[in-house]
């Protein structure tokens, strides 16, 4: 049997105690490429959130490889919506993706050189080396993204999240995206991903989660990337062309 | 009660209701801090139209003060367009820069004339009665008196006229900007009255705590409704009572009238923020709690219908699977069972018809999330609350 | 006074040395934690917070009677701490903004403390004169113990911020992610509110309630547009504030009749005009000249490109044509033609023109940057 990487057990968050999330029961394979889908206000950022702890929830609980979360940190990784920061505070590429090392340099201890060279091949992988000094409003929203990926690399994690990565990104940010996709799954990491565009799921993603409060389906997306799915996710007669 | 006292809290009361009505919309519109951004910066138009006149209630020196203001609100809005540094920072940087300037010119040039820093920051609301109106030798009254009535006069007639105008661009900018109604001219009325009421109640109560009497009468009448004829008619009535009760407590201690008035207007907002009946601190306390237990209890049968496998449904498992400690997972039993919606049988937990019934309708509640099932819902929560 | 004078009598007289250097000190430590205030969008929390300093001082001396500074500063401390925990609860607990909270508990605390500071006046014993001074500051009165306070906390501050740099960092930026890396972030956040309720606190005696927040913010907003770097621009608005104060107390004891708030808030508003126009990359006047050079360039291109349009169906695109055509086009101008002539796109032969070999090649590389821009 496949190992688990995630296992979410009855999750329920609600936000002022207004419902957002119900129930959740969902097992993450490790080394898949999965999406999760679903409309708008079905909750998909906020199950990140909700696995990572940055929201508390009113129930459930969530093991990474098997252990409570909080011990494993060091295993996950986290890329946030472009549009959660601001981006004209006064730093530097590179500084945003040296942060990426703070975490495994714990309280207090500055990051050296190592960690710096850490940074920069992680520039390097997403293509934005050349952008290293550069302030980071002055960045594109697709190299904006591209740095955040940057620094989730840099955490080298053995589990990704990433919120909405394609978002508004130029053409050649989502051919680094994919190309940094494909090179996880080929290292067995596992990446979850929350994703917009129904189309290119079955191109981009091997597994997929359909969500819209409650868990609708989850599985290979072979299986399960389906109008009956999709109907139910989306409502009435919800129907794309799936490239099969 | 001797004729002053009573000009006094009459003043003092056309201050609050002035003050409160262009209040309640800044409160609405999110803009209570551009009030104090205002009482501020009207010294340095003050001081200039001072100079120019010699008299603090000249109508000269109220409209070149109220400029002042108006241009504070430009000038801050052009320093945000300029995204040199954010909408917050703008205000905090402009306010203290004018108001400097006044303090500076009052400071060098004032020194002989009657305009001083305490008059500035506190007014002088018990010497109003002394500056009277006489005209062919007949006594009309305090010149504040007139000057507030005049300003409150206008103010009224505004809002009366452009109520519908207003309503509509405080909660819905985009249809009023649809239907025509122009967002930027209720704005800079809006701008200009604030500004024109600061500068007409700063006589008398001073910079500070014309923004005591703007926001805090609002900001309590918000706590108590949302509709805003209410609120406005709230507001004035608890600024025209922290006044009046405010001049009786300062006339007790012998101290600033200005200061009573602003402190009464705390202890108001602060008995209504904890008891207010829905939106007060203990109301809001006490339906977190309700809510935490019906949603824990929501949770706790929607899982029961989820999993048929009896390990899932377990006594014990609720508080290891699902996280729960053993005091709320009491709570929430107890209350399922209280209402039969679960049957225990050797500690396996089952939902009963009605638990059922009760957890089709949640989904259905949680999925389309429609106002009109929450109604029912909440009836229905009732029925298990007592 | 001579300014040289003046310089002499900063290093001999005592009493002038310590309000120097009482005001360098307080404005660098605003100056720094100002930054902090200001990237994480609470400007005018520290307006609220001094303001709701004043009753703390009035309360301190009607119970203790002392006049002694850190004493009122304690009750300061606290009264300005309990404003905003009020303000936080009112937001988090009721559907009231910010914006309404933070004018509510300003105006209300502050009315509050004038009306206790008036009371104290009437008193027939107490002796109130001084405590005015925390209205607009009066660096005069600072005496040697209290540089030695604010040099401490500026000390503990600047250690603490040394030490927590990179959690400062992170939390400012992206406090989710600081969360998903384990940091305590509430820590961090308390740290950083803390020192900046301290250091308005500390600040009070020498600026006054009035005008402490400006302290915080402008020597912070001045800075930000010189610089790209979170460490250059604490430094710079340390360095910022502490010449704003410094200036502003010489101003202000030249003259007669100043309190030292107002001018050094002044002086500190000219840093941040002067920052906001003549800034290297972020400043008004630089952009101006930006935007100018961009539509020169645009309407040299325009131009360009209108040439070849008229040019590009004949056989012979290098064959001559009348300027008359071009007067067709709005964006021409003889100016932008003789800078086409003066980069050798263009020949001018009597009344006709025509386009040289680099200007048809210069058309074409225009062509192929926009179709990589797209």
């Amino acid at each position: 049997m496949e190992k688990i990487a995630v296992k979410v057990d009855d999750l329920t968050v609600a936000y002022n105690y207004k419902p957002v999330l119900w129930d959740i029961d969902l097992q993450i394979p490790e080394g898949v490429l999965m999406a999760i889908v679903g409309p708008n206000g079905a909750g998909k950022s906020t199950l990140i959130k909700a696995i990572l702890g940055i929201l508390k929830p009113i129930a459930g609980s969530v093991t990474i490889f098997g252990k409570p979360y909080a011990t494993q940190r060091k295993h996950v990784a986290y890329v946030p919506q472009k549009g959660s920061v601001d981006w004209d505070f006064p730093t530097t590429a590179l500084d945003v993706v040296m942060m990426g090392t703070y975490g495994s340099l714990g309280w207090i201890k500055r990051p050296g050189p190592n960690e710096k060279k850490r940074a920069l091949e992680a520039l390097e992988k997403v293509g934005m080396l050349s952008f290293k000094s550069r302030q980071i409003s002055q960045l594109s929203g697709g190299q904006q993204q591209r740095i955040f990926l940057a620094r989730a690399l840099v955490q080298d994690a053995s589990i990704y999240f990433m919120d909405e990565p394609f978002q508004g990104v130029d053409a050649t940010t989502e051919v680094a995206i994919i190309n940094i996709l494909k090179e996880l799954r080929k290292a067995n990491k596992t990446v979850v991903v929350v994703h917009h565009d129904l189309q290119t799921v079955p191109e981009y993603f091997d597994w997929v989660t359909f969500l819209n409060v409650k868990k609708i389906a989850t599985g290979p997306v072979k299986d399960t990337f389906n109008d009956d799915n999709l109907t139910k996710t989306y409502g009435i007669n919800y129907k794309v062309s799936i490239q099969k | 009660m001797t004729s002053a006292q009573l000009e006094i809290q009459l003043i003092a009361s056309l201050v609050a209701i002035a003050c409160a009505i262009p209040g309640t919309f800044l409160v609405l519109r999110k803009m209570a801090m551009i009030s104090d951004a205002i009482s501020h910066s009207i010294l340095p138009g003050i001081v200039v139209g001072f100079f120019i006149t010699q008299d603090l209630n000249s109508p000269l020196l109220i409209l070149l003060a109220a400029l002042t203001g108006v241009l504070t609100v430009v000038l801050v809005e052009k320093i945000q367009q300029t995204k040199l540094v954010k909408e917050d920072t703008a205000i905090g940087l402009v306010f203290p820069a004018l108001f400097s300037i006044g303090v500076i010119m009052i400071a060098k040039y004032a020194n002989d004339v009657h305009l001083d820093i305490d008059a500035v920051l506190l007014g002088e609301l018990a010497f109003t009665p002394f500056d009277r109106v006489f005209y062919n030798g007949i006594d009309f009254g305090p010149k504040s008196l007139w000057v507030i009535a005049v300003i409150l006069l206008v103010t009224l007639t505004l809002l009366l006229l452009f109520y519908k105008e207003l309503k509509m661009s405080t909660f819905d900018a985009g249809l009023a900007t649809s239907l025509g109604f122009s967002p930027a001219i209720i704005h800079y009325g809006l701008m200009s009255v604030a500004s024109i009421t600061t500068v007409g109640a700063f006589d008398a109560v001073g910079a500070i705590l014309v923004v005591a009497l703007m926001i805090a009468p609002a900001a309590t009448a918000y706590l108590l409704t949302t509709n805003l004829t209410k609120m406005i008619i709230l507001a004035c009535f608890f600024g025209v009572f922290s006044a009046i009760a405010g001049y009786w407590c300062a006339n007790y201690l012998d101290a600033s009238i200005a200061g009573s008035i602003a402190t009464v207007l705390g202890l108001v907002f602060f008995a209504v923020y904890l008891f207010a009946p829905h939106k007060g601190l203990i109301a809001v306390l006490y339906r977190e709690k309700q809510q935490r237990i019906e949603v824990s209890l929501i949770t706790f049968i929607l899982h029961l219908k989820n999993h048929k496998e009896v390990e899932e449904r377990h006594v014990n498992h609720l508080s290891e699977h699902i996280n729960w400690q053993k005091v709320r997972s009491k709570t929430v039993l107890d209350l399922a069972l209280k209402n039969n919606f679960v049957s225990i049988e050797n500690s396996i937990i089952s939902l009963t018809e009605k638990g059922n019934e009760f957890t089709t309708k949640a989904i259905d509640y949680i999925l389309t999330n429609e106002d009109v099932q929450i109604e029912d819902m909440k009836k229905d929560f009732f029925l298990f609350r007592g | 006074m001579e300014i040289l004078e003046y310089i002499r009598l900063v290093f001999s007289d005592y009493t002038l040395r310590t309000i120097t250097l009482g005001t360098a000190v307080l404005g660098g430590v605003t100056g720094m934690l100002g930054s902090f205030a200001v990237l994480r969008k609470q400007s005018l929390l520290g307006d609220a917070i001094s303001h709701a300093a004043l009753p703390g001082i009035a309360l301190a001396f009607l119970i203790t009677g002392s006049k002694d500074t850190n004493v009122l500063l304690i009750g300061a401390l606290i009264s300005g701490l309990i404003g905003t925990f009020w303000i936080s609860g009112i937001t988090s607990k009721t559907h009231l903004k910010s914006d309404t909270a933070l004018g509510l508990i300003l105006s209300v605390f502050f009315g509050f403390g004038m009306l206790l500071l008036t009371f104290i006046q009437k008193q027939p014993n107490a002796n109130q004169a001084g405590l005015d001074k925390y209205l607009f500051g009066q660096a005069a009165t600072l005496v040697e113990s209290d540089v030695w306070l604010m040099s401490i906390v500026t000390g503990l501050c600047l250690l603490v911020l040394l030490l927590f740099w990179k959690e400062f960092k992170i939390l400012l930026f992206d406090q989710d992610y600081a969360q998903t890396l384990g940091f305590n972030t509430k820590f961090i956040d308390i740290l950083i509110t803390s020192f900046i309720v301290l250091a308005i606190v500390l600040g009070l005696q020498t600026v006054g309630v009035v005008l402490m927040s400006a302290m915080l913010l402008a020597p912070a907003a001045a800075a930000r547009q010189w610089t790209n770097s979170l460490s250059v621009m604490v430094l710079l608005a340390a360095v910022l504030g502490a010449s704003a104060g410094v200036f502003g107390t010489a101003i202000s004891s030249t003259q007669n009749n100043l309190s030292t708030g107002p001018v050094i808030v002044l002086v500190a508003s000219v840093f941040v005009l002067f920052s906001f126009i003549f800034s290297p990359k972020r400043g008004l006047l630089f952009r101006q000249i930006k935007l100018i050079k961009n539509r020169n360039d645009l309407e040299f291109q325009k131009t360009l490109t209108f040439m070849y349009h008229i040019v590009e169906n004949h056989e012979d695109v290098y064959h001559p044509h009348a300027i008359k055509i071009l007067n067709n086009f709005q964006g021409y101008s003889r100016k932008g033609l003789q800078k086409l002539i003066s980069k050798n796109y263009v020949r001018v032969n009597g009344e006709m023109w025509s386009l040289t070999p680099e200007g048809i090649a210069a058309v074409a590389d225009m062509y192929n940057q926009n179709l990589k821009n797209d």
